[in-house]
């Protein structure tokens, strides 16, 4: 009985030995396949690179059709515009990857800049002095979004939806529901859109530092990783000595100081500020915002992701334009972008559902 | 019915089963996660299926849940009557085959009786409800199998525990009883792993419902990590490892060795504690006055190098020291003090604050808590350092990645690439990325919750050898745990709780697991009688 208890006991052990050795061969294949010298990874490179392919070929079809499409001039102009854009998108980045919506930004953006306009040509204060005041009336209109949201525990979405609707009815009351504009303001339009480089006005090349400072803030910096983690466990980040508090009322002032900027370019470039035509802008914004975390670094806000997402949602309705559509493929192309591009960020997401 | 299936009425397995599946296997990738397995259950059987993490019993149980495609040349029969792969996922309760997964697929917010009915509603809109009959027959149908729940109670006003038993019965209630309109021969039922998140006292009131749900004559396939669960409520017991069917035990020959060398595959080395300095212990943390909800006033000390466990059975308490201790959830009142003569007010302590002094905490619930399984590994372990991680530019990412790769291999991750997702591992090395987070910082005091649920068994003494290091080099160590077996392997000393206060210690020659067990029920039982000076010389406090 014992020698064959000892001869199963070897045959079984010779059959974990043959098992052990199976499982190390497929960690080590695990390893090898997913370790980073794998070389090319095309499904990654797909994930990543995918918008920037896309509006490539976006800008090759529409020029196939509309030859003066290829040219400089159409997309340096584009570029221009559209920085405003690119700049709101930046600011409201930062609540997202912190995990709260900001609607107010669009009326932070206009709120700005018809403060500017405002105290420069009707008190006569000088341009710099209001431009960092609207800033900071940015930063300051975060921190009551930030108040609401985190003192009374409410959601994002209605606190900014309320302090954005009660922004726009301070806009109509300080402007009189009139356009305000003035020879002085011309200062703030020779930095930023009178001046071009490589026939881009300046503007673009403010929102292009921006994308590189925000670039940096969330890669190499503690603060962007906790930004991160605050946006993706809560628990987690607070358990692990994160100040989440914190983080999420800077997330939202930098959101309504970035907006404001957005608002201070906005009179730049157009010379003068008007009550509504800023609203607009919010909706874009938060196109390029979804857009743009399918792309770069799939499944995270990023500004990169943010920065091409502006552009390749305007080259479309650029060459829309070129080929004669009407107005209104603005609204369609947004807007049908936006669930677009939050259906294909899920999609990066595995469809885990959103909160 | 006959099968319908095309390709002929061949039948698989005698009528006297209730499952019999042959040479099922399924292919990830370029890798069999099941090979050839075959899996029998008898009419009237509780049987178990065992296997650590990646053995294949997951993918074993989502095939037959409709959720994947196994390889073709596989059978499967129910009841005599084939059931044809891949299954449709609405057709196996047809077949009479009914999942209790972990998540119980329960709607908080309804109450019992909506939830009872759920389906009901979704497939056969009425235009009116009666809601005073729906109530009543919810009612009826519970009583049937012993439970007195409120029908109207919301679903999540439920303990963890009656919400467990609550989806078994109304799993059980969908198939409808044998050969009635719905016209199936049997039932089966498949519980997927439905103790790991309950207290003991809960998992007792499952295996009664199971053995009466079993004594209907309905057939139970048990899923589960826990040997002594599968000892103690099955017949017989399959058991997996690397995607092969290792071995079908009939339970009551076998001993808890027998399962683990099996589901191991080698004898576990079991971690020995190392010995206390024989000497008396040096204090290094003393928390006094503690109240929480539910809990107190407490006075805990813990010496260095010390693994002090906390237990009890559920509601007692003893799971919410570590959490009140660390500012994870609100503690009333409570004093901390450590040795390097530095007082906390507990009502003021925040997790920054807890960790200035030394103090870590790893809660239990892994990903939601502890860990965010959508991010790398790397990011994961990083977060409490990340300011010593800095160069001249700003966050060093290689060094970060160089860090992380390191402490993955001093604590056995597999596999060791700190780019994945956190969620990519298997629980019990998601567990030990959580710990190296947290013993990379040299901690003072180190506080767990239920550190090892959900766990492979290989991985457990992994975990606990970590943590019996840590102590060893100077840390204190608070494990509460419903673990009595681990409590007694790993601690030093062992309080017990009852009614939110410490009613007896247990240290030397008397931490066992059935000290532990027996000081548990007898000090619920002794509170209840108002009669705590009349506990026995052995749980002197």
């Amino acid at each position: 009985m014992t020698s064959g208890h000892d001869e199963a006991l070897k045959a079984y052990e010779a059959r974990i030995a043959a098992l052990e050795a199976k499982l190390k061969a497929i960690e080590d294949q695990v390893v090898r396949e997913a370790g980073p010298r794998s070389g090319f990874d095309v499904k990654s490179a797909a994930e990543r690179y995918g918008l920037l392919v896309a509006w490539a070929l976006l800008i090759i079809g529409f020029g196939l059709f509309s030859p003066p499409m290829l040219s400089w001039a159409p997309y340096a102009s584009m570029f221009g515009f559209n920085s405003i854009i690119v700049v709101l998108t930046l600011g409201l980045i930062l609540p997202l990857t912190a995990g709260d919506f900001d609607l107010s930004g669009a009326s932070i953006l206009t709120l700005a800049s018809m403060l500017v306009a405002i105290l420069n040509v009707k008190a006569g204060v000088p341009i710099a002095v209001a431009v960092v005041l609207a800033i900071v009336l940015g930063a300051a209109v975060g921190a009551v979004n930030a108040f609401f949201i985190l003192y009374f525990r409410i959601h994002s979405l209605i606190v900014t939806l309320g302090v954005g609707y009660f922004i726009n009815g301070v806009i109509l009351w300080m402007s009189n529901s009139a356009v305000v504009f003035g020879q002085s303001l011309s200062a703030l339009v020779n930095v930023v859109f009178a001046t071009k480089i490589l026939g881009i006005a300046l503007l673009f090349w403010y929102a292009l530092l921006l994308t590189i400072g925000l670039w940096y803030v969330f890669e190499f910096t503690a603060a962007g990783r906790r930004l991160l983690f605050v946006g993706r466990g809560r628990e987690v980040a607070r358990l692990s000595g994160v100040k989440v508090e914190r983080v999420r009322a800077g997330a939202l002032m930098a959101s309504g100081a970035i907006s404001a900027f957005a608002g201070v370019l906005y009179v730049g470039m157009r010379g003068s500020a008007d009550p509504s035509s800023g609203l607009a802008f919010l909706l874009p914004a938060f196109a390029a915002a979804f857009l743009g975390s399918t792309a770069i670094y799939p499944g995270r806000f990023n500004p990169w992701g943010a920065f091409v997402g502006v552009f390749f949602l305007s080259t479309g309705i650029l060459g829309l334009n070129f080929l004669g559509a009407d107005s209104y493929v603005q609204n369609l192309f947004y807007g049908g972008g936006l669930v677009v591009a939050v259906s294909i960020s899920q999609l990066v997401r595995k469809r885990q559902a959103m909160d | 019915m006959t099968s319908a299936a095309p390709g002929g009425t061949r039948r698989t397995g005698a009528a006297s089963d209730a499952l019999v599946v042959e040479n099922l296997s399924k292919r990830f990738g370029g890798e069999l996660a099941l090979n050839a397995v075959n899996l029998s259950v008898r009419r009237g059987e509780v049987h178990g299926l065992l296997g650590s993490n990646g053995s294949g019993k997951s993918t074993l149980i989502k095939i037959l849940a409709g959720f994947h495609a196994p390889e073709p040349g596989g059978r499967a029969a129910l009841f005599g009557e084939d059931l044809p792969l891949p299954v449709q996922a609405d057709e196996a309760k047809r077949f009479g085959l009914a999942f209790v997964h972990q998540n119980l697929a329960l709607i908080p917010s309804l109450s019992v009786t909506e939830n009872m009915r759920l389906t009901d509603f979704a497939t056969a809109p009425a235009w009116r409800i009666s809601w005073r009959r729906e109530h009543e027959a919810t009612a009826n149908t519970l009583e049937r199998y012993g439970l007195a729940l409120d029908p109207r109670a919301r679903m999540d006003s439920l303990s963890p525990a009656e919400q467990a038993l609550f989806a078994i019965v109304r799993a059980v209630e969908d198939l409808g009883a044998p050969d009635d309109a719905k016209g199936h021969r049997g039932r089966l039922l498949v519980l997927d792993e439905p103790t790991p998140f309950l207290p003991r006292v809960g998992v007792d009131q499952l295996f009664a419902l199971v053995r009466r749900i079993v004594s209907e004559g309905a057939s139970v396939i048990f899923v589960s990590h826990d040997i002594h669960e599968v000892m103690e409520i099955t017949d017989r017991a399959t058991i997996l490892r690397d995607g092969v069917l290792v071995e079908v035990i009939e339970t009551r020959s076998a001993t808890h060795e027998d399962f683990v060398e099996r589901i191991v595959g080698r004898a576990v080395k079991r971690v020995h504690v190392h010995a206390l300095p024989t000497a008396k212990r040096t204090a290094l943390a003393r928390i006094s006055g503690l109240t929480a909800p539910g809990l107190g006033p407490v006075s805990v000390d813990v010496g260095r190098n010390e693994i002090l466990g906390l237990t009890g059975l559920i509601g007692s308490g003893f799971d919410r020291v570590c959490s009140a201790t660390y500012g994870a959830t609100r503690a009333l009142t409570g004093r901390l003090e450590l040795d390097s003569g530095e007082a906390i007010d507990l009502a003021a302590i925040d997790p920054p604050r807890a960790l200035a002094a030394g103090i870590v905490y790893l809660p239990a619930d892994r990903l939601g808590a502890a860990g965010v399984g959508g991010l790398p590994i790397v990011e994961n372990m990083m977060l409490p350092v990340l300011d010593s991680m800095r160069n001249a530019f700003g966050l060093d990412r290689k060094k970060m990645l160089r860090a992380a790769e390191k402490l993955g291999g001093e604590y056995a991750v597999k596999p060791n690439l700190p780019i994945l997702p956190l969620s990519a591992l298997s629980g019990g090395n998601q567990q030990k990325v959580l710990l190296a987070k947290w013993l990379q910082m040299k901690p003072r005091l180190i506080l767990l919750d239920e550190p090892t649920q959900g766990v492979d068994v290989g991985a457990r003494q992994q975990l606990l050898a970590a943590l019996d290091a840590a102590s060893a080099s100077g840390a204190g160590v608070l494990l509460a745990s419903t673990d009595w077996e681990q409590l007694a392997q790993i601690c030093h000393r062992v309080i017990v709780f009852a009614r939110g206060e410490a009613v007896a210690e247990l240290a030397g020659d008397q931490l066992t697991e059935d000290a532990i067990a027996e000081c548990c029920y007898h000090s619920m039982t002794r509170i209840e009688h108002g009669a705590r000076q009349g506990l026995p010389p052995s749980l002197v406090s």
